[in-house]
């Protein structure tokens, strides 16, 4: 099983579940982030005061998937968030040592 | 004879018949027509004061939701989300605070006759203020509208200060500071502009006649200049300039906004203390003055900084809304768009500028809106005021437009005045606060953010 970790642009957020749902991948965590890499922030005038804000608001979604899927899942993401900018973001991918679904103790891939 | 007898004997009988006639008119109808006539004169006078007294209530309820919601969450919206329940129960615990010192000496003390600077104590409790008019403030007015009506301006002065001492004041101190604040410079203020005999006066007695018609010297030159004092008195908030102080949310603030230039209707409308044309008049004014100043400080800003904000747009209206206030019922609508683009320009100048050079930390800009926008609308009465739209010198020259320079002068003693009141009281005042509960926050509660320190609660929490 692996984890994935996409931080990605928020206005790619409905294409990239588009694209998941369309191969099968249905289930998933999102969560609204603030972070940045090489893209550079921008600056804020608020009566005057200016501020560099370089933390960008983006989008964190995480799924753990088969081994099986792995490379056909990370191809569609990809895709699907890619605007060939910088500031797409980025995608780790993690070995999971286990899973277990909560309501029935299913453990391993069954509980995916 | 005899051809001229008959039309004259003719004439003599219908003479005397109509006499006869007119007698007997005389005679049965006058106690009914008079009668008549003065339940006429009552149905008249009681329709007046009847549209008259909605006009002033419905004044009353705008002006104190300008406080709450209105001023809450525009200054809420400005601070850290750490601090937005204590912002805004700096303004809306005024309007409970205000309202006890209001029932039992401010009316008085600021609308009682007495001594050129402050009321006696005839109206102390409310004493005799009822359903009777006093016609030296509004003859088709019950009192009591009145005193309502003058109420809500009171609340809202010393929730303008809090604007300066945001995220830094203990809340004791700022209950005990605005408390005092209104004993001393609020109530005595309303006084010498208002009340009957007060030094400026300009209709009611006073030596040095100073227009004012909503509360440019009484409202926001006090509030305004105090608020500077309490800035340099506090210190800057821990962490300013270089930690970011961003407002935390501008949606709050600009429905606050929009609320506040709603509200003002009621403030310098309302101000007419009657619905006649002198409150249409000050009505034109205000809303032109406040369009023109978002316009004014807009394109300051687009020039100087590169973009319209909105955060610009919206304080550019107050601060037009300020400096509309001493002159809105003495103006004509283009002096208003005047006015309020000047103080469009000259408040942003002031917050960006030379707030920048002097380095104080003003958090919400109280001083620089309010106590900018003040002063320059108050000098700026005295220059645009005319007889035209209120003949308060009986056909004299009015302001410097009329060719009456003399009343700009006039205009700067009461600004002279109302700044060292505002100066001296203000210093005073914080001191005896210092001395006794302690006038800032403790560094950690200050750090924390003052929603939890002082008042044991938050804005926003992410599982509720």
């Amino acid at each position: 099983m692996k984890k994935i970790e996409a931080i990605i642009q928020p206005h790619k957020l409905e294409d990239v579940k588009e694209a998941l749902k369309s191969i099968g991948v249905d289930g998933m965590t999102i969560t609204e982030v603030r972070g940045h890499g090489r893209q550079k922030g921008h600056k804020e005038v608020y009566r005057g005061m200016e501020y560099q804000v370089d933390l960008l608001p983006k989008v964190k979604i995480e799924m753990v998937i088969t081994d099986a899927r792995h490379d056909e899942v990370i191809r569609t993401l990809t895709a699907a968030a890619r605007s060939g900018k910088i500031g797409d973001g980025k995608i780790f991918v993690y070995d999971v040592a286990d899973a277990i679904r909560i309501r029935n103790d299913d453990r391993g891939e069954a509980a995916l | 004879m005899g051809n001229s007898s008959v039309p004259i004997r003719a004439a003599r009988v219908c003479a005397l018949s109509l006499l006869a006639a007119a007698a007997a008119f005389a005679q049965s109808i006058p106690p009914d027509l008079e009668k008549r006539l003065a339940d006429l004169d009552k149905a008249t006078k009681s329709a007046q004061m009847s549209g008259d007294n909605a006009w002033m209530l419905t004044s009353a309820a705008l002006v104190l939701m300008m406080t709450g919601p209105g001023l809450a969450l525009f200054y809420g919206g400005l601070v850290r989300r750490k601090n937005v329940l204590s912002t805004m129960m700096h303004s809306f615990i005024l309007m409970a605070v205000v309202t006890i010192l209001w029932a039992v000496v401010g009316y008085s003390i600021a609308f009682a006759e007495g001594t050129p600077i402050f009321g006696d104590l005839r109206y102390a409790f409310l004493r005799g203020v009822g359903a009777a008019p006093n016609a030296d403030y509004g003859a088709t007015i019950p009192q009591q509208t009145y005193m309502i009506y003058q109420l809500m301006f009171a609340i809202i002065t010393p929730a303008l200060i809090s604007g300066a001492f945001a995220e830094r004041m203990k809340f004791s101190a700022m209950m005990l500071l605005t408390a005092l604040w209104s004993l001393v410079i609020y109530f005595p203020m309303a006084h010498m502009v208002w009340g009957k005999g007060g030094l400026f006066n300009a209709s009611l007695g006073g030596k040095i006649p100073a227009f004012d018609f909503a509360g440019g010297t009484v409202v926001h030159i006090t509030s305004g200049v105090s608020a500077l004092i309490c800035a340099l008195y506090l210190g800057k908030r821990l962490g300013y300039p270089h930690e970011s102080m961003r407002p935390h949310n501008l949606v709050l603030s600009t429905v606050g906004a929009c609320l506040l230039w709603v509200g003002w209707f009621g403030f310098n409308a309302g101000s007419a203390v009657n619905a006649g044309s002198l409150a249409t008049s000050a009505f034109v004014a205000t809303h032109f003055g406040a369009a023109a100043a978002a316009l004014g400080w807009m394109f300051a800003e687009w020039l100087h900084s590169g973009k319209p904000s909105m955060l610009g747009a919206i304080s550019g209206c107050v601060a037009g809304l300020v400096a509309i206030t001493p002159a809105s019922g003495f103006v004509q609508p283009f002096p208003a768009i005047l006015i309020g683009a000047a103080a469009g320009v000259v408040c942003f100048l002031m917050v960006t500028a030379v707030k920048k050079k002097f380095n104080y930390d003003d958090a919400l800009d109280a001083f620089g809106v309010h106590g900018i926008g003040g002063t320059l609308g108050a000098i700026l009465t005295g220059v645009f005021a005319t007889k035209e739209i209120n003949d308060v010198y009986s056909g004299k020259p009015m302001g410097w437009i009329d060719g009456n320079f003399g009343q700009v002068l006039n205009q700067l003693a009461a600004v002279a005045v109302s700044w060292v009141l505002a100066i001296v009281g203000t210093w005073i005042i914080l001191k005896i606060c210092d001395a006794t509960v302690g006038v800032r926050a403790a560094e950690q509660d200050e750090v924390e953010g003052l929603d939890l320190s002082m008042h044991g609660e938050e804005g926003y929490t992410l599982e509720a």
